[in-house]
């Protein structure tokens, strides 16, 4: 069973929800890192969802943009990303950790030599949001035979019949983008997502989490309720960015979104 | 030969470049555009709308041109000028936006968006968006509203809000982006007008479809002045959109070549330039699977051209497919060679090009001469160059 499978498998037993945090991978400075990745587990975060940085990440909103243009800074590239993520695994072998970023950088690489890299560096799943299943074939394929999740998202436009194809592929969790819109947009409507998730569940058992939008451990709450588990991003990026007290501040917002779902 | 006329596939490849990178939230959009376009492309109505706006307000079809004092200079190949630079807005992308808008229209959508360079994609989905009384927003790099002031002024003057991109690079591709962002933000309204050959299926298509007018055109004119089809094609490629326009109706002619012609920038040596057909490698940019610049760790680059119109670090994927088919040639010309090529043509023939078409006259400048006197070139003369004056003029030390 895979990590992640087996981690929100607890979770649900428990009857707890899954935190998902996503920083970039080098935000604001490499130092920072690795660090903060155990920070995060010690402080209630289920799964890590690494950003890897690119030059025109198209879905971000403005704070997320900037992570990616603080990282290109330091030269941060997909296989820094994984070097982070083992150094992580030195001493973590059992908190879930995926990769969110686009396509190209992993074309570079090439799926086949990628999924060597990842599956060495420890990853347990992948979020290529540029690569739909239409375009994604010999690199699901690819994940399958490495046992890597294959994280799929799904919209507010998705159709249910487009919805029931992307069930089948994916593996993990299914990652439900609650708006219209990039990450870290305005509001979310509650009653919205809930009735999509709830028709998306009828055909699948995959964990649903639901992501951007979500800024505090209130709407952490109610979004909580009607999906397995939440990710939080830019709220996080936001405040890692601030200057001397940008760790602090961050480290407390997780705090506050933990105890907001527990 | 392949037949060509049946690409895209229903997934929009060209072989393996197009498709649709795309997060998504922009699927059931996309879907909803290409069942809007299939029905519509063969419906009498839409086709008839089209081609009236085109001879009307567009003032087509655009004159083909034997540029004779300029042949004889030459001393080889007589070569004819398709004048796309008398179209109404002065440029090639006008055809375009006229049938985007029409799309729109019968889409449903009252807010168009685009992204710019140059600024001549903006001004021509500002004109349209002023003549439906749609709202219209336009993207563009803060570096191009720097050096294209009187384009942003023009689109301002037509009641679009211009938006500088200060994210990236801050040019073209980022300007893409984010016109991106405000789609997936916008998409129950908002209908966004792409400018070139690229992006998501089925924009390669419907862009390629719209434009491929100058082909079909050149095509009868030049069986009508010269009697016959031309020898060689030749036109500058950014995006791509006035060299698939062109091409197109002639790619399965086995007898006519083609050429495209990138930006060099300071040299394909220099590592400054816009040519990723020329040095690029195959990648995913924008939605779309093609042709692109980027490092070694798949970071897109910066791109140099002295014409904002060509500086894009990736290109249509049907031009990435006849490339790897051997159907059209790519190549590079420089800066200083399409300065020249500009102030060649603006003298011998008194027509002012685009700096952007000025890549494609300083090819022909090159091989001309090399042809016999009874071939025939014909060069898309893509834009007017009124709106690269200050351009020439800071190059000249000149204060207009």
């Amino acid at each position: 069973m895979s990590r992640i499978k087996n981690h929100l498998s607890e979770l649900t037993t428990a009857g707890r929800k899954a935190l998902i945090a996503y920083i970039v991978a080098g935000d604001p400075n490499p130092a920072v890192t690795v660090p903060f990745m155990h920070t995060l587990v010690e402080k209630g975060v289920d799964l890590i969802e690494l950003g890897v940085p690119f030059s025109d990440p198209m879905a971000e909103g403005p704070t997320i943009q900037r992570a990616h243009e603080r990282a290109l800074q330091h030269k941060i590239s997909l296989r820094d990303t994984l070097a982070m993520l083992r150094e992580f695994r030195q001493s973590n072998s059992t908190t879930p950790v995926i990769i969110m970023g686009y396509a190209n950088p992993i074309e570079v690489i090439g799926y086949d030599a990628f999924c060597q890299e990842a599956v060495a560096a420890g990853l347990d799943g992948v979020l290529v949001v540029d690569l739909p299943p239409e375009e994604s074939a010999d690199f699901d394929a690819l994940l399958e035979q490495y046992e890597l999740d294959r994280i799929c998202l799904l919209s507010p436009t998705t159709t249910a019949e487009r919805a029931k194809a992307i069930a089948e592929r994916a593996s993990g969790f299914l990652y439900y983008v609650s708006l219209k819109g990039v990450t870290g947009a305005a509001t979310i409507n509650i009653e919205e997502v809930q009735a999509k998730i709830d028709a998306i569940k009828a055909f699948t058992d995959i964990p649903l989490c639901v992501g951007f939008g979500i800024k505090d451990g209130d709407s952490a709450r109610r979004l909580a309720r009607v999906a397995d588990g939440v990710v939080v991003g830019s709220a996080i990026v936001d405040l890692l960015s601030q200057g001397d007290t940008g760790l602090m501040k961050a480290t407390s917002l997780v705090e506050e979104l933990r105890a907001g779902l527990d | 030969m392949t037949d060509f006329t049946v690409f895209p596939d229903a997934n929009g490849h060209f072989g393996p470049y197009g498709g649709r990178f795309v997060s998504e939230t922009l699927f059931a959009a996309l879907d909803e555009l290409s069942s809007n376009y299939q029905r519509l492309k063969s419906e009498a109505g839409f086709q008839a709308e089209f081609d009236d706006d085109l001879a009307h307000y567009v003032g087509r079809p655009s004159p083909l041109y034997h540029a004779k004092r300029w042949s004889e200079k030459l001393g080889g190949a007589q070569v004819f000028l398709k004048r796309e630079d008398l179209n109404h807005t002065g440029a090639h992308k006008v055809n375009n936006t006229i049938g985007q808008a029409l799309l729109a229209k019968y889409s449903g959508k009252n807010r168009i968006i685009a992204e710019t360079g140059a600024g001549q994609h903006g001004v021509a989905s500002a004109t349209v968006a002023a003549r439906m009384g749609l709202e219209c927003c336009v993207y563009m790099g803060a570096t191009d509203v720097a050096r294209q002031s009187l384009n942003v002024y023009r689109m301002k003057l037509l009641g679009a809000e211009v938006v500088p991109v200060t994210s990236g690079s801050q040019t073209l591709k980022d300007a893409m982006n984010e016109a991106m962002r405000d789609w997936v933000s916008n998409v129950d309204n908002t209908f966004y007008i792409i400018g070139t050959v690229a992006g998501p299926h089925p924009y390669p298509q419907l862009v390629r479809d719209f434009q491929a007018v100058i082909g079909r055109e050149a095509k009868q004119q030049c069986l009508e002045q010269a009697g016959r089809l031309p020898d060689l094609l030749v036109a500058c490629v950014g995006g791509g959109s006035n060299a698939i326009g062109l091409f197109h109706p002639f790619l399965t002619d086995e007898s006519v070549e083609m050429v495209g012609v990138e930006a060099g920038g300071d040299g394909i040596a220099s590592g400054r330039h816009a040519a990723p057909l020329n040095a690029g490698k195959p990648g995913v940019l924008h939605g779309n699977r093609t042709y692109l610049m980027e490092d070694e760790n798949g970071q897109i680059i910066e791109t140099h051209s002295v014409s904002a119109g060509l500086d894009y670090p990736g290109v249509g994927p049907e031009h990435s497919w006849l490339k790897d088919l051997g159907r059209v040639d790519y190549t590079a010309v420089n800066d200083d060679e399409a300065l020249a090529a500009f102030r060649e043509l603006t003298l011998v023939e008194g027509i002012m090009p685009a700096l952007e078409s000025s890549h494609a006259l300083a090819y022909v400048q090159k091989v001309a001469p090399t042809m016999s006197q009874d071939k025939i070139i014909v060069v898309n003369l893509s834009g007017r160059g009124d709106k690269d004056i200050l351009t020439l003029a800071e190059i000249d030390n000149i204060r207009v």
